[in-house]
């Protein structure tokens, strides 16, 4: 009827608008975050790219750059990653322990990702390869170490959800915010693949 | 105060079979790559191209497996901003190659 | 204990800056003294400083870009006296230090702290009401962004007073930043209120794309959307994928001066020209960013104004989409004279050339939408008038310069000063007064003075055109920009043009206040009672003037462009609902003006190298975003009869005005 269409423009049933996706909305917030994220690591990529070659007399990635050592490096970032699957499996089926064995499970190859990094961090200083000494050695500790700064302040975001489980359990709000350390802990690991192929791989070649 | 569990962003979510089938990708690409650069047996040009290319397949399983991008219409948004964001990058790291290595060239 | 702070750092020897101190530092006191008078701290504290609502913030953001717009100013009028009189052998008024100080500080305040948080409000205010929401996505978030963006302009305000500000541009240069040739606190109090500011403007960036995908109103299609909407969204877009550039450009720069790397020293493989490439990377984005709202601005006025759909839709979406990405492709036209083979320079040359056609398809859509309207002179529409005629010059100044052959003669001329004024000022500035003049009622609930709107737009069209049209021929004669003083007396007619220029512009800010004053004192009778004082044709006018904190009691149902004109001609704007439901609205929340003081302190700190100071707020930072992130009970309801009373006066308004 004309009369009961006309009265219904315009006015919408509350029910269907008043609770807008809250968690949908996040996660696309925190995505488009990790896109600014890539960009700045993309800018620290082209400076490496540009920078990468100016090694001033001092020394270059193939002398100073050891394989083996990177390879445990990135192993233990993806065992990580993977364990973070192991967060979101037992977060659906609404499982507290196997979140929180995940979370300890992860955090730990993390910390040793980090230590690993600050290990070979401090003895490049220590023999006199700071990133002081060239524009090659700058980049190289600043992407490097760009990463790695994202991947503490991970290990404290995950350290705080471990509380929050525990305190709180797996109520929505925590969820969604699993959800977004897990964007973040996978987005990281991809970053990282594009660091020991550009960094690692060809500066040792 | 739920303890059920949430929809994801909408997208597809992980099953641990996904997870599994991932590390196991993950680990096979990261080790070819690794292997080649420690081997030294491949020449040059063509160790370089497997290393973008298992790279880039890495970063494509990642995506897929553990971030669950996929052509479903609730991921669409996410995929939107990914393929805008690697034109972007292109744009910024392909430019600024070309500006700073056409001024070296010209200067040096 | 201190770091390098100590009691010389406050410049007791020069007479200029230590009268804007003890001005600034005496109108702050009478401030609080006022607040603390009328017995309103709590009131403010709770109503606005803690407050979340989208509609407060953005006041509070045009707030901020009004006070800094005066800073900046003085500083507009200090560089014309001075290169009005440094003639015929004399040295000015002005040291060339603190000259290069000022230039600084106007180029730096004047983009980030007064056109960005000017937008910033004016999308705060309008945006969510346009879309048929009743808050942004993020209100917490918003809050914070605020908080941010106060931060950076107090730390560029201190300067003034502790310290110096740096003498190396808005746009800081290496390696004029670098250690070796700035030692001093000015290049750091720059590097930090920037970076703060862009942290707070990214975060708005994220904030509203998020708010614009996912909270449109039922029916409000993509293609529905306001073109304020739309522009809103690219020049977020723009945010999000530029600032970051900028954000790495400053923290490679904050390395080398703090931890003596070299990305862009002179030695040990530093590259002076990667730091500008990084920066106009960012910074020509920025350029669009602050236009595209105003663009936005103009396609709203002109089809409000001429009682017309706006014409050609559809190429004004696409048209906006096409500057976006063509924005991001066109930086290196910056630095042109950089050294770089014909083949680069020709590539980003016809790339800046392109801008002009979609530029040119948005001008004459609203030369097109005012064709056979029934045209209202109002203020808003005044400012809008002026813009596109004035605009157009500055666009083609600006295609001039993006030949790289006129280029090399021009470039870091007064031509190219007289260009990006003519693109900013007639653009972005005309456009937020405008802005400023059609929302203002919807944001404060009544209407600012007509007349005092109209002789302020003629002063600062007729100030804007002597200030900077000189400045197109000095150009063309040669004079570089940022001199202090000069030994060309041929210069010299043109510059005195300009200053009387200044003055003009200073009698049109004069008129502005005094509107802003006499509609206070006349607010009874300017009173806007319905919410539509103009007849509008988007959602923001369906709401009271100023709107209920929930915006809409229920959301609407779109059916077409201009969502409210579709509403009036099928007869059912402003129906009443059959029911009221509760609704959700975010509590108050004290952590982002924590956060912001934080921040402050933080970059204080760093400037001075105070690190115990710098790790403890740091450490602050952290407990602070913790302790947010710990709570959960972030909303209260506000009762479906309480929703019911607001809307029933709003109803009773409405029929009292209707008889």
């Amino acid at each position: 009827m004309m009369t009961t269409d006309a009265m219904t423009i315009g006015i919408a049933h509350a029910e269907e608008v008043e609770h807008p996706d809250t968690v949908a909305m996040q996660a696309l917030g925190f995505w488009l975050y990790l896109m600014s994220d890539l960009i700045i690591f993309a800018t620290l990529f082209a400076t490496y790219a540009v920078l990468g070659n100016n090694y001033a007399g001092g020394p270059t990635g193939k002398e100073l750059f050891e394989l083996p050592y990177v390879l445990g490096e990135t192993l233990l970032l993806l065992f990580s990653s993977v364990a973070y699957g192991l967060v979101m499996v037992g977060m659906h089926n609404g499982v507290k322990t196997r979140v929180l064995v995940g979370l300890a499970v992860t955090f730990l190859f993390g910390l040793g990702f980090v230590l690993m990094e600050i290990n070979e961090f401090y003895h490049m200083v220590a023999a006199g390869h700071g990133p002081d000494v060239s524009a090659f050695l700058s980049s190289y500790f600043t992407l490097v170490g760009t990463h790695g700064t994202h991947v503490s302040f991970g290990l404290i975001w995950m350290a705080v959800m471990i509380g929050q489980v525990t305190v709180k359990g797996l109520t929505s709000p925590v969820q969604s915010r699993l959800m977004r350390l897990g964007m973040f802990w996978h987005f990281l690991d991809i970053v990282w693949i594009g660091i020991f192929s550009i960094v690692y791989l060809m500066g040792v070649m | 105060m739920s303890q059920a569990a949430i929809d994801t962003t909408g997208a597809s979510r992980g099953s641990l079979k996904s997870y599994l089938t991932g590390f196991v990708l993950a680990l096979i690409l990261t080790a070819i790559p690794f292997a080649l650069v420690m081997g030294g047996t491949w020449s040059s040009s063509a160790t370089l191209a497997a290393i973008f290319i298992a790279g880039i397949v890495q970063i494509l399983v990642h995506l897929y497996y553990f971030l669950h991008l996929d052509t479903s219409s609730a991921a669409a948004w996410n995929v939107l901003a990914l393929i805008f964001t690697v034109l972007i990058m292109v744009l910024f790291v392909g430019g600024t190659i070309w500006i700073m290595f056409n001024l070296y060239h010209r200067m040096m | 204990m201190f770091g390098k702070l100590s009691l010389s750092a406050i410049p007791y020897h020069d007479p200029i800056t230590i009268g804007a101190v003890g001005g600034a530092v005496l109108l702050g006191l009478a401030i609080v003294g006022l607040v603390t008078y009328y017995g309103k701290w709590t009131y403010l504290y709770k109503e606005w400083l803690t407050g979340l609502d989208h509609k407060k913030i953005g006041i509070m953001y045009i707030i901020i870009a009004v006070i800094m717009l005066l800073r900046g100013f003085s500083d507009a009028i200090l560089m014309r006296a001075q290169q009005a009189a440094a003639t015929g052998g004399s040295l000015g008024f002005l040291s060339p230090d603190h000259f290069n100080q000022i230039f600084s500080a106007h180029g730096s305040i004047m983009i980030i702290f007064m056109a960005m948080p000017f937008m910033a409000g004016l999308m705060n205010i309008v945006v969510p009401q346009q879309i048929g929401s009743r808050d942004v996505a993020f209100p917490f978030l918003n809050s914070l962004s605020l908080w941010l963006t106060a931060a950076g302009a107090m730390l560029i305000m201190v300067s003034l007073g502790v310290g110096e500000f740096s003498k190396a541009g808005w746009s800081g240069y290496a390696p004029l930043t670098e250690m070796e040739y700035s030692p001093d606190v000015g290049v750091d109090y720059w590097i930090w209120a920037f970076q703060i500011a862009g942290v707070g403007s990214t975060l708005t960036g994220i904030n509203f794309l998020v708010t614009i995908i996912k909270m449109r109103a039922p029916g409000m299609k993509l293609m529905r959307l306001p073109l304020f909407v739309w522009t809103s969204f690219c020049t977020m877009v723009l945010v999000v994928w530029a600032f970051p550039v900028l954000t790495a450009a400053l923290v490679l720069l904050t390395l080398d001066r703090y931890i003596g790397m070299h990305f862009f020293t002179n030695t040990l493989g530093g590259n002076q020209m990667m730091y500008v490439n990084l920066f106009w990377t960012w910074a020509h984005p920025e350029v669009y960013i602050l236009i595209l709202p105003a663009f936005g601005i103009f396609s709203e006025v002109t089809a409000t104004f001429s009682g017309k759909r706006l014409f050609g839709y559809t190429s004004m979406v696409w048209a906006t989409g096409v500057i976006t990405i063509l924005s991001f492709a066109v930086w290196m036209h910056h630095f042109f004279t950089m050294g770089a083979s014909p083949n680069v320079n020709l590539f980003f040359g016809i790339a800046t050339m392109l801008i002009g056609i979609p530029t040119g398809v948005k001008t004459f859509n609203w030369l097109f939408t005012m064709y056979r309207g029934r045209i209202r002179f109002t203020t808003p529409m005044y400012w809008t008038l002026g813009a596109i005629v004035t605009f157009a010059l500055g666009g083609t100044s600006g295609i001039l310069l993006s030949l790289p052959s006129a280029n090399y003669v021009l470039h870091n001329s007064l031509f190219v000063i007289g260009h990006f004024h003519n693109t900013i000022i007639p653009g972005a500035v005309f456009g937020f007064f405008a802005g400023y003049y059609y929302w203002f009622p919807k944001a404060v609930g009544f209407r600012l003075e007509e007349s005092w709107g109209k002789r302020a737009f003629w002063c600062w069209l007729i100030g804007f055109l002597l200030a900077f049209v000189p400045l197109y021929v000095l150009g063309f004669m040669g004079m570089p920009r940022r001199m202090a003083f000069y030994a060309t007396p041929a210069w010299h007619p043109y510059l005195l043009a300009a200053a009387a220029g200044v003055a003009v512009i200073s009698l049109g800010i004069l008129c502005q206040g005094i509107q802003l004053l006499i509609s206070i004192k006349e607010r009874r009778a300017l009173d806007d009672r319905t919410g539509d004082p103009w007849d509008g044709r988007t959602l923001e006018w369906t709401t009271s003037s100023p709107p209920a904190v929930y915006n809409f009691a229920t959301i609407p149902v779109v059916n077409d462009i201009d969502a409210l004109t579709d509403m009036k001609e099928k007869g059912v704007a402003y129906r009443r609902p059959n029911q009221y439901n509760d609704i959700e609205m975010p509590k108050n929340a004290p952590h982002g003006l924590i956060l912001g003081g934080l921040v402050f302190v933080f970059g204080f700190a760093m400037v001075w190298y105070i690190w115990w100071l710098a790790v403890l707020a740091a450490l602050g930072m952290l407990f602070t975003v913790i302790a947010r992130a710990m709570d959960d009970d972030i909303h209260y309801v506000i009762p479906a009869a309480e929703v019911e009373r607001i809307e029933n006066e709003r109803y009773r308004q409405l029929a009292a005005v209707a008889t």
